[in-house]
């Protein structure tokens, strides 16, 4: 029963720590399997989550919070598009300077606006996203095994988690059975096919980086008005890139990218239950290893475990009729 | 209906139908270079119309233009009579036009049904489209015969079949005109057969078809009418019936040419390379040259045939040293040379074998250097190009410049970069670079491939000389053409194995096809004899 317990508390912070990679490598599936690779993943987050905290700071709602956090990532995701696309800039240079940007750009505008070294100020419970407690979890928390499966690991989380994990069967009609997904994915394979059907190659494209915008929004929020009740400078420490990865390992397709996601939250979830943790024959393992522990993972993963991940064919490659 | 139509086409101006298409002074220059010169062009309905010329005449460009990839800078476009405003695809494809493009503008992780919809699917969610698509393409099929399965994924069909999905999608789409641009650069001779077939059931169907090609032999045998192209001018209209392909050829370059190589019998002399069992695998682990053995002697050319992608290039790029033999042996003048084993190519070179990479741009040279550096890549430790630690400029001019001069490449300047010159040009200077080494191997694949007929016959010319100069001479081509004019031995290669051995001055041309196709020697001889 204590296994047990431990088990479901894991499996339930591993809900929470994947939620925001969930949300955020769907939002790179978009855009890449469009064809424009997103790097910026890590620092429109960044922008997500200030703009939430801000926002909801301010009007003392969440779903405003909410609202602004897209906004903000939308357009980032206009500004990627915009190098990318209209001007067929390097993918790569171009993520890596939204990702600088915003790392600046979140911390400066903070301490503009609040004064407290970056950080945004604490918020009440009223301007947070609150965790929703599913009808009967309470009198059912004592049935065993079930009760604890219902009460604990699926009832009691805040909408976004929600949101996330039906994202992904969402987001899988989307690819594969409507004419927009179809486009899309044509438009990553081969965008000369797509601009010889009559539909335009930049249009696609920019419709793909802004649904990228939406998804990674509500990643933001949820680590500054969620998960977190304030933005702190640098808050996403690498799950952009951790999302990437997960995206990559899960071959661009969205449920393997789920599934990715929940590994890199267990190891999350797991290293920090480790922590301070004796454990037999080595002894108590430092805190700083086990928190490597998911980028380690992550590295080997991604070096021997996925196979051949194979990208849309003209991924990073600007449209540009040949001659 | 077909039938009066024929007749009127001849005349042009007689009949009341309109023409398919009609330009009216197309033009369009692409910077420096004037791709198209005030075009005129007339093709009537209901026919096969041909529209011949070198590689650069401008004739992609300006199908391009009336499918409305590129938009012209000047002249008007008639579809049944009406201007059209042609802006992009979606505007040609509502006036009916399709187009077949020489690179297949396919989506290969999808399947036939998806390549097809794509586009026109019919509604925000596929599922709707689709079955309706898939009756409309059961009758296309049936109408056309184009047998094909709808749920394949493109990717795993063969050229022939992808080639049929991108008709299949110009139809669906209503067209009524179709265009195809160099469509048989990648089929068999008998894929190409079918392919005319299928072209004269869409004439019968009233459709109208456009050929681009640059090869006359199709030309003579799949169309009504044709049109030659040179230099950006459209400079003759013909029926078909009323030219030869004598005529077409003088009027692609101008003057007349050589479509025969006068040369002597060759006196094969010692073995020079003798291959026993060679295989060789690719990067995925999959045999594509499987256990070749053959002989190269002194003073003849050994041409390979088969359809692209068939082990050919694998072959002739680990003979060459570039890729790892999995097993069996390579002798050079007897001596042990297997690549992979302690032999690379730069000692193939030291030893004598040199190597005329099948795409040159991506092997053969790097096409932002300047000549004289393009010239020297591969002996550019040559102690003759060395100056103390430095290059030596000026001995690299110098012998760039005789390069240039005893090949004929145009314009004559060490100093322009490489990818200023055309690609005949190009490849004279490659094959310039290899040749004026005095090899005792010449390893050439696809010697004038985008390379216009002028230097075609320059290069064919200098490969015979090598022959005759006692030079073993190892030719891969997927022109037949040219396999069999400049071979004294042919090897057949498909999937991997080289299926038979035909002597060049017997071969035929349906034999080697079928051989080609994988169909046993005796056999394709039997079946071609007939």
């Amino acid at each position: 029963m204590e296994t047990f317990n431990l088990v479901i508390l894991i499996l339930d912070a591993t809900l929470r720590t994947s939620t925001p990679l969930v949300l955020a490598a769907l939002a790179g599936m978009f855009s890449e399997r469009s064809g424009t690779i997103n790097l910026a993943l890590e620092g429109m987050m960044l922008g997500g989550a200030f703009a939430a905290a801000s926002v909801a700071y301010y009007l003392g709602n969440p779903w405003f919070g909410l609202l602004a956090a897209i906004a903000a990532t939308i357009l980032l995701s206009l500004l990627h598009g915009f190098a990318c696309i209209t001007h067929k800039g390097n993918q790569v240079v171009s993520g890596m300077a939204i990702n600088i940007l915003m790392s600046g750009l979140t911390a400066l505008v903070g301490i503009a606006l609040f004064a407290q070294g970056g950080k945004t100020p604490a918020l009440d419970r009223g301007s947070r996203f609150q965790p929703i407690t599913f009808p009967g979890a309470e009198a059912m928390a004592d049935v065993p095994v079930i009760g604890p499966i219902y009460s604990e690991l699926l009832s009691g989380h805040n909408i976004l988690v929600y949101i996330a994990f039906v994202a992904v069967p969402f987001s899988w009609w989307v690819m594969y059975r409507t004419r927009f997904g179809l486009r899309l994915r044509a438009v990553g394979e081969n965008p000369g096919a797509v601009d010889t059907a009559g539909i335009s190659v930049v249009l696609m494209r920019y419709r793909a980086v802004i649904c990228s915008g939406i998804l990674v929004g509500m990643s933001g929020a949820y680590l500054s008005i969620a998960q977190g009740a304030s933005f702190l400078q640098d808050m996403t420490a690498g799950k952009g890139y951790i999302a990437l990865a997960a995206m990559v390992f899960g071959k661009w397709r969205p449920f393997p990218t789920m599934f990715a996601c929940l590994l890199f939250g267990f190891l999350d979830a797991v290293a920090t239950r480790l922590q301070g943790v004796n454990l037999p024959g080595i002894g108590e393992v430092p805190v700083q290893a086990i928190q490597a522990l998911p980028y380690i993972l992550t590295v080997i993963l991604l070096a021997g475990f996925i196979g051949k991940a194979v990208a849309p064919k003209s991924l990073g490659r600007p449209y540009v009729k040949e001659r | 209906m077909s039938e009066s139509i024929h007749t009127a086409h001849g005349t042009g101006k007689t009949g009341t139908v309109p023409p398919a298409i009609e330009l009216r002074g197309i033009d369009k220059r692409f910077g420096a270079v004037h791709a198209n010169k005030s075009i005129d062009l007339r093709i009537e309905k209901g026919t096969i119309h041909g529209i011949v010329g070198e590689n650069g005449a401008g004739k992609s460009t300006l199908m391009s233009i009336l499918y409305g990839f590129y938009q012209a800078d000047a002249g008007t476009i008639h579809v049944d009579g009406k201007l059209c405003n042609i802006r992009g695809s979606e505007d040609a494809i509502a006036v009916g036009i399709g187009m077949v493009h020489q690179h297949f503008m396919l989506v290969e992780p999808f399947s036939v049904l998806e390549n097809v919809i794509l586009g026109v699917e019919g509604g925000a969610v596929l599922r709707d489209g689709v079955d309706r698509a898939r009756h409309e393409l059961k009758r296309l099929e049936q109408e056309y015969s184009l047998n094909i399965d709808p749920d394949a994924i493109v990717g795993d069909l063969s050229v022939g079949l992808q080639q049929r999905v991108e008709i299949l999608k110009a139809l669906y789409r209503g067209a009524e005109i179709l265009i195809l641009d160099e469509p048989t650069g990648v089929l068999t001779p008998q894929e190409a057969d079918h392919l005319f077939r299928i072209l004269r059931t869409l004439k019968e169907q009233g459709k109208t078809v456009v050929l681009i090609t640059h090869k006359l032999r199709e030309i003579m045998a799949a169309t009504d009418t044709v049109s030659v192209m040179r230099q950006g001018a459209m400079v003759a209209d013909r029926k078909t019936v009323e030219t030869s392909p004598e005529e077409l050829s003088e009027l692609m370059v101008g003057r007349k040419v050589l479509l025969h190589i006068e040369k002597g019998p060759a006196k094969p002399a010692d073995v020079v390379l003798a291959v026993e069992n060679l295989c060789v695998d690719n990067a995925q682990g999959v045999r594509r040259v499987k256990n070749a053995s053959f002989l190269v002697h002194a003073g003849e050319i050994v041409g390979i045939a088969g359809v692209s992608g068939n082990g050919q290039s694998e072959l002739l790029e680990a003979l060459a040293g570039i890729r790892v033999v999995s097993e069996g042996q390579v002798f050079l003048n007897g001596q042990d040379v297997t690549p992979g084993h302690g032999v690379d190519a730069a000692q193939l070179r030291k030893r004598g074998v040199a190597h005329v990479p099948e795409d040159r741009h991506r092997m053969g040279m790097v096409t932002a250097f300047t000549a004289k550096e393009a010239a020297i890549l591969g002996y550019d430790d040559d102690p003759a190009y060395q100056r103390n630690l430095l290059l030596d400029w000026e001995a690299i001019r110098t012998t760039t410049q005789h390069l240039m001069d005893e090949f004929d490449v145009r314009p004559a300047d060490p100093d322009l970069k490489a990818a200023n010159f055309s690609g005949g040009n190009q490849q004279k200077l490659v094959l310039a670079r290899e040749i004026m080494r005095d090899p005792a191997l010449l390893l050439v694949g696809q010697p004038t491939r985008g390379v216009d007929i002028g230097a075609i016959e320059f290069i064919h010319k200098r490969l015979v000389a090598m022959r005759d100069a006692g030079k073993a001479v190892l030719l891969v081509s997927v022109e037949l053409d040219e396999i069999m004019s400049l071979s004294d031995r042919i090897l057949v290669m498909c999937d991997g194995v080289i299926v038979g051995e035909v002597a060049g001055g017997m071969a035929n041309e349906r034999a080697l096809g079928l051989m080609m196709a994988g169909v046993a020697p005796e056999q394709a001889h039997a079946e071609a004899g007939q």
